[in-house]
């Protein structure tokens, strides 16, 4: 028993370190190649991690009307100033970042989650289940994607579970062609004929010969599916779409903030720079992810 | 070719059907209480019944829906439950609109995001290239909404150059109705431009990487001509499909933007029947914009097969 | 004496990669005079298309040249601007490259192509331009030069692609230097041949100087007066073609000249151990020392010199005296081969396992009868759909494989060899027609069959690149058969994937590499032991040297046939290449549009009468012998069309063609005398009459 166990850690010992070696060499080269990328993403790290642990260190509730602080501008007391209610804005938009991050986290993952397992599987069958699903496919992405979230929110009921549906929706096709496509290259590749001649399951040709392939691109595609997301949502918000109030909810705070633009400009500002911030960072980290997926292809 | 274009025209007919039916059933079958969004909360029951027989919801699904789908192509859309009037009418002022703001935004952001994808992509790596495919990065990342609320605030309240609403009388002319859609197509404009000029860039530096440069090089021509005899031809093409599919964003940034200027276009006219819940102005809105959509993709394809010798002549 | 056209003095070129500078080329010299063609032979790795772009003044971006300078009829062309390079490119120096089609603007017509030219160059109006870019078609022998001009590059076969670049390069009429960058390598032999033609007759007419750069050797041999050889970078023996194929000096050469299969020649052939140095580890002394039998200590402290060894004849080697009076032998002899080889594989695991199966006593392990595959479906609404219109790929082809023999298989691309395979092993589905594999019938996908037959029969790619999943490692892919296919434990399968690594001579630790840490040849080996892990009776080779240089190609024809003659495997070894063929295989089959035309014994396969496209196959093999002379049976350029020509499929470009017959009339079946099969309307004795007075 302890022999194995050490042998087993002898043998991935070495591929460990390798790894590790590489992924910080193509970390620099990118630090060299894109800082920009690299800023995105820890940029990114931190509005998660703020998210996460930022409302147990914001002092307001994110709902608790104060009339008397109303339309303060930025101060100590308020970093970010009050809204129209006295509501502080920095605990709004860290509870709103909150809620942005579950719904559109959520949403990608499980697009994600099922665009990978439906891609796979039409990929590597193909024939006429394949046709079929494109078919599908194209029918869907022919609905601009706000169309059918409005489609959908009119049928469902305008709340956040139908965004979060609806994002599903939108997304699987998108994920599910590029895994796909993805798939039908790989699955031409000499690697996976000698699986198949030697009767491998179809679950460990997909998922154990398949999926290692497909895992980078598939980075890529989630990171730019989740900025989107997370624009949609955003525009929904404005729109005063499947949002509850009075939960912070960062689109609908822009858009109340209009009327009061004249009178506390910061009302409109830190929630919109909030949103473009969040917004870049992703896009700037999909394009990261993007050029190491390049690296790793051209090495 | 022929078949090719018979392909295509196939697939155009066979998307919108099948994107037809599926709106269709979204709207239809999904939990949705038509008899209260049109008849009120304290309805009779027999009202309801009574509603239900004149718009033929006891039919069967596929009955309905064949019944829908004849009374569209023939142009009887159907009547809002909210306006209660005929939709086809209403939608296709608003979608006339709309087309107006978006061939001004088009016009607006397709010279020049060639034009600079084309800079930036044929000085990859330098300084240009560098800051634009930051800015271009930043400028996809702004929702139309901000973009729309800072142009208000800036160019139309603070300076006062443009006026802030974008509400056309409907008897404007165009030279009239200009400088109202300047604000909102600027908007449209903006994530449109980035879009096009980063997938150009992209398509000018696959190109660039492709042999037969080189083989045009080594004989001697010079660099502006291998640029604009050999290499264009061969990466704005994919700017056409390109270029297509930003039309779909378009449409969704639209029904934002609509909103933000209090313009009278289609898409402020979904969200509107979004929240009355009437369900035949929604379907009747998402149909004609999907079929607009697709009918730039169709224009598109055959474009391109038009202007590529591997598909023409095949 | 006359200034050459071209002098390269001392060039090093090095590339910068993450901020360091690697050496591509390092210090080579050579001089290239008019009306001379120079070869430059290396195999990958070897720095031969950096010197290709260095002359032509072209580097890419992260290449510089660190020292040394060239000289193009006496100008100083590392020192020339932009512009004097972009007025002598195409007009005093042109270049064919490798891959035709590629190479060709996909959106622009062949004869703007070549118009422009002369246009960029002002050798010609417009409108002059056209006809001579016709009349340029004409030369470069393509049929209907005016209908070409107006195509398309995707309408032309891969020849016309070629031969439409070609017409490029030799467009302009003060070309004065002409350079070749592996300008066949792409195309089929017989192609190759009819290209090679092609060169050696405008040769005669241009007087420019040509610089021919190939992998092959026997191309040099027949193309080229003089020939360098470059071995990771650096020059190792650079002589008149003749001396340096009778009387090579330098170890590499020797070995490399030793290690191509020749055809009618079965002793082995010497591999050469190790791989080609990386750009980032060159070694510091003699760059060959790691690889060569003949190493001394100081080899690999001192870089040699290149020595002037005869005249004209250099080489950069301690030791060349010795080679040059014969003292110093290092080539192996046939026995000293065989015995090197077969060391590696005492008492394995893997030995044992496959002795216990040795009980089953079918004398023939594969028969096929009338096998057709079709690709593609006949229906109205695919068609309009869009898919491609069928096309069978094997029409009608029969054979048998006895125990522990190899089949070859020849044919080149297109031909349906490949398809032919994969409809045996199952990831085609046959059309019809029956295949026993020891007498058990091979029906449906390999998911459908049983274990054992998944087990008796196993496949080796073509490409080493894509034939191991790069995401997982040698253990991994190793072990995966040993387990499924043969139920082992996981600790069994760990030695006896140890076992099988040993058995194609890899350390055991490559267990824990992935395919990226391995050389093509070595990836190779682990495809090879993965295909015996599951003790098969039947191996398909498909192409399986067909990617490698020569001296690691020797290595695994080697290993194939050792392992054949240990574990008593049949082999259906498919190639293009009718010598490596003739070196492995007991029995020889050529295949030609799906069908097979001539079959037979490979000890008598050489001799008259063959099938006319065999024949021409055989002509077309360029020999690593400049003595050689080249027998000119050639094929015209096939054309890009998939339907099948009437009657016999090989007519359209048959040299025997005898008329009316061979566009009605499917031949028969013909046997001469050593009992070989031919399908021909010609009878033996005629068709042996017609090659012999020809070929002699």
């Amino acid at each position: 028993m302890r022999a194995t166990t050490r042998l087993s850690a002898a043998r991935s010992t070495p591929t460990l370190r390798l790894n590790l070696t590489r992924r910080g060499r193509l970390l620099r080269r990118l630090w060299h190649d894109a800082p920009f990328s690299v800023i995105g993403g820890i940029g990114v790290l931190l509005f998660l991690i703020v998210a996460l642990i930022g409302p147990y260190l914001t002092p307001y509730h994110p709902t608790a009307n104060s009339l008397p602080d109303r339309n303060q501008p930025p101060s100590l007391v308020h970093p970010f100033g009050t809204d129209n209610f006295g509501r502080d804005i920095l605990s709004r938009i860290i509870h709103g970042g909150r809620n942005i991050f579950a719904l559109t986290g959520t949403a990608t993952l499980i697009a994600v989650g099922l665009g990978l397992v439906i891609g796979l599987h039409v990929g590597y069958l193909g024939g006429w289940l394949d046709q079929i699903v494109m078919r599908l496919i194209d029918a869907l992405l022919a609905l601009p994607a706000l169309l059918l979230t409005l489609v959908l929110l009119g049928a469902l009921g305008n709340s956040r579970f139908t965004v979060l549906v609806a994002i599903v929706i939108l997304y699987v096709p998108i994920v599910t062609r590029v895994v796909r496509s993805v798939v039908l290259d790989v699955k031409t590749k000499a690697y996976i004929e000698a699986a198949e001649i030697s009767g491998e399951s179809r679950f460990h040709i997909l998922f154990r010969e398949i999926l290692p392939a497909v895992l980078p691109t598939l980075a890529v595609e989630g990171a730019l599916r989740f900025s989107y997301a997370i624009f949609l949502v955003a525009s929904l918000g404005f729109l005063g779409l499947g949002v509850a109030r009075p939960e912070p909810d960062w689109g609908l705070m822009v858009s109340e903030a209009r009327d009061w633009y004249a009178l506390s400009p910061h009302m409109l500002f830190f929630p919109s720079a909030a949103i473009v911030a969040l917004v870049v960072c992703v896009n700037l980290m999909a394009d990261g992810l993007r050029r190491l997926l390049e690296y790793s292809e051209v090495d | 070719m022929i078949a090719y274009i018979f392909r295509r025209v196939l697939f155009f007919g066979l998307t919108l059907l099948l994107t037809s039916l599926m709106v269709f059933a979204a709207v239809r079958l999904l939990p949705g209480d038509v008899e209260t969004a049109v008849l009120g909360r304290g309805a009779e029951p027999a009202a309801r019944a009574a509603l239900r027989q004149e718009l033929g919801l006891d039919l069967p699904f596929f009955v309905q829906y064949a019944n829908w789908l004849s009374g569209f192509l023939r142009g009887d859309w159907g009547k809002s439950y909210a306006i209660k009037a005929p939709i086809m009418p209403l939608v296709l002022e608003r979608l006339g609109n709309s087309l107006r703001l978006a061939l001004v935004a088009m016009l607006i952001a397709i010279p020049p995001a060639v034009l600079l994808g084309l800079l930036a992509g044929l000085n990859e790596g330098k300084p240009f290239d560098t800051a634009f495919s930051l800015i271009s990065l930043v400028l996809v990342g702004i929702p139309e909404f901000v973009m729309g609320i800072i142009l208000i605030n800036v160019v139309a309240l603070e300076w006062k150059l443009l006026p802030p609403s974008a509400s056309v009388p409907p008897d404007a002319s165009f030279g009239e109705a200009l400088p109202r859609l300047i604000l909102p197509s600027l908007t449209a404009a903006a994530v449109l431009l980035a879009y096009i000029g980063r997938m150009t860039r992209v398509g000018v530096i696959a190109e660039l990487r492709r042999t037969y440069v080189r083989t045009a090089v080594l004989k001697g021509l010079p660099w502006r001509q291998v640029v604009f005899k050999h290499v264009l031809r061969n990466a704005l093409l994919p700017t056409i499909t390109v270029i297509a599919i930003s039309i779909g964003w378009l449409i969704s940034g639209l029904v934002v933007i609509e909103n933000v200027f209090a313009y009278p276009g289609l898409g402020r006219l979904m969200v509107f029947a979004i929240q009355q819940r009437d369900l035949p102005l929604i379907l009747g809105g998402v149909m004609i914009s999907v079929t607009v959509f697709a009918l730039a993709n169709l224009v598109a394809d055959l474009l391109y097969a038009a202007l590529n010798p591997r598909i023409r002549l095949s | 004496m006359q200034t050459p056209i071209l002098s390269i003095e001392h060039l090093t070129v090095a590339y910068r990669l993450q901020g360091e500078w690697f050496e591509a080329v390092c210090d080579i010299s050579l001089n290239v005079d008019a009306a001379q063609t120079y070869g430059i032979v290396g195999e990958s790795g070897s720095g031969k298309s950096t010197l290709v772009q260095a002359v032509m003044g072209y580097l890419s971006a992260n290449g510089a040249v660190q020292q040394g300078a060239i000289y193009f009829e006496g100008e100083d062309w590392l020192r020339a601007s932009r512009q004097r390079r972009e007025q002598l490119w195409g007009a005093r120096l042109s270049m064919v490259p490798q891959d035709p089609l590629s190479a060709l603007n996909p959106a622009l017509t062949i004869g703007e192509q070549i118009a422009e030219i002369l246009v960029c160059h002002r050798y010609a109006s417009r409108r002059a331009a056209q006809a001579r870019a016709i009349e340029m078609l004409r030369r470069v022998k393509l049929p209907d030069p005016e209908g070409i001009a107006r195509r398309y590059p995707h309408q032309l076969s891969g020849g016309q692609q070629q031969r439409a670049l070609i017409a490029m390069a030799l467009a302009s009429p003060e070309l004065r230097l002409l350079v070749l960058d592996e300008p066949t390598t792409s195309l089929d032999v017989t192609t190759e041949a009819a290209i090679l033609d092609l060169f050696a007759e405008l040769q005669d007419n241009h007087r420019a100087a040509t610089l021919f750069v190939t992998h092959n050797l026997g191309v040099v041999a027949r193309m080229c007066q003089r020939v360098a050889v470059l071995y990771a970078g650096e020059i190792m023996e650079d002589a008149p073609t003749e001396a340096l194929y009778s009387a090579a000096l330098h170890p590499y050469t020797r070995l490399l000249l030793r290690a191509v299969p020749r055809i009618g020649d079965s002793a082995p052939l010497q591999a050469i151990a190790g791989r080609i140095p990386s750009l980032r580890q060159r070694p510091s002394g003699c760059v060959f020392a790691p690889r060569c039998p003949a190493a001394l200590e100081r080899c690999h402290v001192h870089k040699p010199a290149l020595e002037r060894a005869d005249d004209g004849h250099l080489v950069r080697c301690h030791r060349w005296r010795e080679i040059a009076e014969g003292a110093l032998r290092f080539e192996e002899t046939a026995a000293e081969l065989r015995r090197h080889e077969m060391r590696h594989v005492e008492d394995s695991l893997f030995d044992h396992l496959f002795s216990a199966k040795q009980s089953s006593t079918q004398t023939t392990v594969m028969r096929a009868e009338h096998v057709r595959v079709r690709y593609g479906v006949h229906s109205a609404l695919s068609r309009l759909l869009g898919t491609k219109p069928p096309f069978r790929a094997v029409d009608d082809v029969s054979m048998r494989i006895p125990r522990g023999k190899t089949l070859g298989l020849v044919g080149e691309s297109g031909s349906g060899k490949t398809t032919l395979a994969r409809s045996l092993i199952g990831l085609v589905a046959m059309e019809s027609g029956e295949a026993h594999l020891l007498d058990v019938p091979l029906r449906g996908t390999p998911r459908q069959r049983a274990k054992a037959t998944l087990k008796a029969m196993q496949m080796i790619f073509q490409h080493p690149e894509e034939s191991l999943n790069p995401y997982r490692t040698i253990g991994q892919t190793l072990r995966r058969p040993l387990v499924t296919l043969l139920g082992m434990s996981r600790a069994e399968a760990d030695r006896a994937a140890a076992d099988l690594l040993r058995a194609v001579n890899l350390p055991a630790d490559y267990l824990s590499r992935f395919p990226s840490e391995l050389s093509g040849g070595e990836k190779q080996r682990v495809a090879i032991a993965r295909a015996f892990a599951a003790q098969p009776a039947l191996i398909l080779c498909d192409e399986p040297v067909s990617s490698l240089d020569v001296s690691v190609q020797a290595a695994i024809l080697n290993l194939l046939a050792q392992l054949q003659a240990q574990y008593d495997v049949a082999y259906l070894f498919i190639s293009h290449d009718l010598a490596v063929v003739g070196y492995l295989a007991d029995y020889i089959a050529v295949i030609y549009r799906g069908q097979l035309v001539e079959r037979g014994a490979a000890q008598s396969f050489f001799a008259p009468p063959h099938h006319p496209y065999t024949e021409a196959l055989i002509a077309s093999i360029p020999l690593p012998d400049p003595k050689a002379k080249a027998r000119r049976v050639r094929l015209p350029d096939d054309q890009p069309s998939s339907v099948v020509p009437s009657g016999c499929r090989f007519h359209p470009r048959c040299p025997r063609y005898l008329g009316e017959i061979c566009r009605t009339h499917e031949p028969p079946w013909q046997r001469d005398q050593q009992g070989r099969f031919y399908r021909c309307h010609i009878p033996p004795h005629e068709l042996a009459a017609l090659q012999t007075e020809n070929g002699a």
